[in-house]
């Protein structure tokens, strides 16, 4: 494959260095919204959202920052206008359908805060991807974060019947799931190549 | 007369030591667990990230507790963003002035420190409601206490995976590295590891605790009935 396709940009993102299990991005939701199969999926949809969006968003800017030579204020102006991007599309979503807004809801203001979000926005300037491959790497990471936030609620979901220790309760034990899962998502490191 | 919970903490040295123990960040509230794990894979990582997150913490505590009331309430989050990531900017260029292999090695985990929730939630429920030697004081104990959680993981993970500290080789050339340890997995299993720990040993207190409790009840009974 060419390290430059687009299929490969989004596996890439969704397999090879996944967001989450490679490379330590949105833990937090990770471990503290992964209880319920329906929580995580719907958090996932939210989340492929704003990637889509703060990824085009951040590429716009990091275009004009570049014009002007102001290299520097990206970090800045990167984290305001994920927030305010964020604000933006909560209230879009709430005027148009309401149906849409309650089951994702809750979670939108949460996402701000993801450093999956700010780390695509980051990763995608330093590779330098032109704006078709941005949306393929954005794309990628969402369906890559949903699917270790979904493979992560069932097994938690199967655990909680599971007779496990007194000791081995909470967030040690997601861990140590996590830890097994990205061994397993480890396997797929040889798929580039 | 009721203390008003939004009163300024009073100067002591559990100001100091609330993040180093009792709340540490990492290991107890569970927070900023993605730099602890993505770059404690070698202990000088994990030394070079402690030490970063600590100068954010302290100058933009120390700066949201200078404005704390210059800042209108409803936008005071995104203020506080603002700062830390001015901070932010100033390590990152300070790290690529200083040395540029540390720079790759921690790569986008230095730009990321600006979503780190330690700083956010220090600089939301402490610094903006204390006085600016309190916030000082106290956002100096966080970044200790979250120093002291990433050399844990770092120094643990470089030990058993490449089987060196600091750079310095510790078990001669037969040693055969688990390099499992360095790459992701590994930062899962230790901090797992630590969180066991640290909940058995807890268990034990508990458990000597309601041991001496009880004897001692019925030494008094003992001693009353002669």
């Amino acid at each position: 494959m060419q390290p430059d396709s687009l299929t490969f940009i989004f596996l890439d993102a969704f397999l090879i260095n996944n967001f989450v299990l490679a490379m330590f991005l949105g833990l937090c939701p990770f471990l503290g919204v992964s209880g319920k199969l329906e929580t995580a999926s719907r958090m996932g949809m939210a989340v492929v959202f704003v990637m889509l969006v703060s990824s085009t968003c951040a590429f716009g800017i990091n275009a004009l920052l570049i014009r002007f030579e102001l290299e520097f204020l990206r970090l800045i102006c990167y984290i305001a206008v994920i927030a305010s991007a964020v604000q933006l599309v909560e209230m879009t979503i709430k005027k148009f359908s309401p149906v849409l807004f309650r089951s994702l809801g809750i979670f939108l203001p949460l996402i701000t805060t993801n450093c999956a979000i700010l780390g695509l926005a980051l990763f995608q300037t330093n590779r330098e991807y032109d704006f078709i491959q941005c949306l393929a790497y954005s794309l990628g990471a969402g369906a890559g974060f949903t699917l270790a936030l979904i493979l992560m609620a069932g097994l938690r979901e199967k655990l909680e019947l599971a007779d496990t220790p007194d000791v081995c309760t909470g967030a040690a034990l997601a861990l140590t799931l996590g830890g097994l899962l990205s061994l397993a998502f480890m396997g797929f490191a040889g798929l580039g190549g | 007369m009721m203390k008003d919970p939004r009163a300024p903490e009073a100067l002591s040295w559990s100001v100091f030591t609330q993040g180093i123990w009792r709340d540490n960040p990492v290991f107890v509230m569970l927070l900023g667990l993605c730099p602890a794990l993505a770059v404690s894979n070698t202990a000088s990582n994990a030394l070079a990230m402690g030490l970063a997150t600590t100068f954010v913490l302290l100058c933009s505590g120390v700066l949201v507790s200078l404005l704390r009331k210059v800042i209108p309430k409803q936008v005071r989050i995104a203020s506080y963003i603002i700062v830390i990531a001015t901070f932010v900017t100033i390590v990152d260029y300070a790290i690529q002035a200083i040395s540029l292999e540390l720079y790759k090695a921690l790569g986008a985990f230095i730009q990321l420190i600006v979503v780190n929730c330690i700083i956010l939630g220090r600089a939301e429920a402490y610094a903006s409601k204390n006085h600016v030697i309190n916030a000082f004081v106290n956002a100096l104990g966080m970044g200790v206490g979250f120093t002291f959680a990433m050399l844990c993981l770092g120094v643990v993970r470089e030990v058993l995976g490449s089987g060196t500290l600091f750079g310095v080789s510790l078990f001669g050339p037969d040693f055969q590295p688990w390099a499992v340890f360095v790459l992701p997995p590994g930062g899962f299993f230790i901090l797992a590891f630590w969180l066991f720990l640290f909940a058995v040993l807890k268990k034990r207190k508990q458990v000597r605790m309601a041991g001496r409790q009880p004897k001692s009840e019925t030494e008094k009974e003992v001693a009353r009935a002669t």
